[in-house]
């Protein structure tokens, strides 16, 4: 049984979460068509494009926010090989996404906003772990609307190390970070790599991620897509 | 279970400290209630006549008012495209913020309206079956309501919007909740009311999660 697995190993790409031929149509106009990519165990991959290019609507595809009018989106391991429409939950499970909104609540403080999103995924969050990571463990009493753009910032990405799940989605995380908030984010996107977690980041700051795949969006419609 | 009562215990507590919100709901069905002696008079006898259905109809506009905010907060800051994504069904998460909803507004009604009743010189027989009628119904009118706020979410003037897909489907409640006190101050057998005002609840409490989830995931793909 060993054998046959190292064999597996050996002799296909062990691929956990891909995207088929995916096309998204919204407001009327193709975004992307026949977008393929896949992403193994502490794989890296970093959209680029400029604005209105589809990153964030990849990212939206990705966590199954929009459903894309062709091909699917697909776990190894959830529902053999059905895309991630079958079991929303257990995808759900699999993803941490952030978006452009930062969803922090003006009257929670910063530990009670983190915690409650870390307590819907797991009964023992780390929630001073994460905030210490990302450098507001000072602020965890500190009520939302008393903090600057980048704080809440840092708290919304607080919620994705409090609890853990092997996929991130992550939209422009580095909007309104200073140097050290950036620092703290590539450090924690390198750990959860070394741990095997998979990360997918739209991005036009200088974010340093070691050997990523790269795709660019500028290429679409029509051209050939570059997929490294 | 546990992330439903997550949910409740977060909405309960952001309308605590956001405070007013419900204060303002019953603030609002109170001067509703007390303008129709202004404007029909002060004639006791007419006031007793009305005083079930005038209750009634300003704990419907009054339950309205609030549910505009009951999804839009969410939508505005970015939490509920984080609440569709946790690893919770989306219809447990509408089921406790109908929940929250109902706590913080139907309930406040519900103590406030045999207050009102003094107020319309309503018989004090019928005060009992008027709270009764109140807990039965209130739910229903937070579980209904539910699904036009979702549906309005992204919509500009949502409010006047979400009174005109709402108010129509109110209309069973209201009547059937009107006539249980009704019948209890002519001295009718109530059952009958109070079993179409439960299957009212029962209906809407297994149909509107769904369709309030349905319209949300909507809403997010836009």
């Amino acid at each position: 049984m060993a054998g046959f697995s190292i064999c597996w190993i050996l002799w296909l790409p062990m691929v956990q979460f891909f995207g088929d031929n995916l096309t998204c149509f919204r407001g009327g106009r193709i975004v992307f068509a026949d977008l393929s990519f896949s992403l193994d165990n502490g794989d890296a991959l970093v959209l680029r494009g400029p604005n209105g290019s589809g990153k964030s609507s990849l990212l939206r595809v990705m966590a199954g926010l929009v459903d894309p009018v062709a091909g699917a989106v697909t776990w190894d391991d959830i529902g053999n090989g059905s895309s991630i429409q079958s079991d929303p939950d257990a995808h759900h499970r699999h993803i941490h996404f952030v978006g452009h909104a930062d969803a922090v609540k003006p009257v929670l403080s910063v530990r009670e906003n983190v915690s409650f999103w870390a307590k819907l995924r797991t009964s023992a969050p780390d929630v001073d772990g994460a905030l210490s990571a990302l450098g507001i463990i000072d602020l965890a009493d500190v009520p939302g609307r008393f903090l600057s753009a980048g704080q809440k910032r840092r708290v919304g990405l607080a919620r994705v190390l409090a609890a853990p799940a092997p996929l991130w989605l992550l939209d422009e995380p580095a909007t309104a970070l200073d140097a050290g908030g950036i620092e703290a984010l590539e450090n924690a996107i390198r750990a959860h790599r070394a741990g095997g977690g998979m990360v997918v980041v739209s991005t036009h700051q200088n974010l340093q991620i070691d050997d990523p795949h790269r795709l660019n969006l500028d290429a679409f419609p029509g051209r050939e897509q570059a997929y490294e | 279970m546990n992330s439903f009562v997550q949910i409740v215990r977060r909405d309960l507590n952001l309308s605590f400290r956001q405070g007013m919100d419900s204060a303002m709901v019953v603030m609002f069905f109170v001067i509703a209630v007390v303008l129709f002696p202004f404007g029909v008079g002060p004639e006791p006898n007419i006031l007793m006549r009305i005083a079930a259905g005038v209750i009634w109809v300003a704990a419907l506009l009054a339950s309205m008012l609030s549910l505009e905010r009951l999804f839009q907060a969410d939508f505005e800051d970015g939490s509920l495209e984080i609440l569709v994504l946790q690893p919770v069904p989306l219809e447990i998460a509408v089921i406790a913020k109908i929940t929250a909803h109902w706590i913080t507004t139907g309930l406040p009604l519900i103590i406030a309206a045999p207050i009102l009743a003094v107020l319309l010189n309503m018989n004090a027989d019928g005060f009992g079956m008027l709270i009764a009628a109140l807990a039965l119904g209130t739910p229903s009118l937070s579980l209904i309501g539910a699904i036009g706020a979702a549906l309005i979410l992204g919509a500009r003037r949502g409010g006047v919007l979400l009174s005109l897909l709402i108010l129509p489907l109110y209309i069973p409640v209201l009547i059937f909740g009107v006539s249980a006190v009704d019948a209890t101050l002519a001295g009718l057998s109530v059952k009958p009311h109070l079993l179409i005002l439960s299957a009212l609840l029962l209906s809407s409490l297994a149909l509107c999660p769904w369709v309030g989830a349905a319209a949300l995931r909507q809403a997010m793909r836009s």
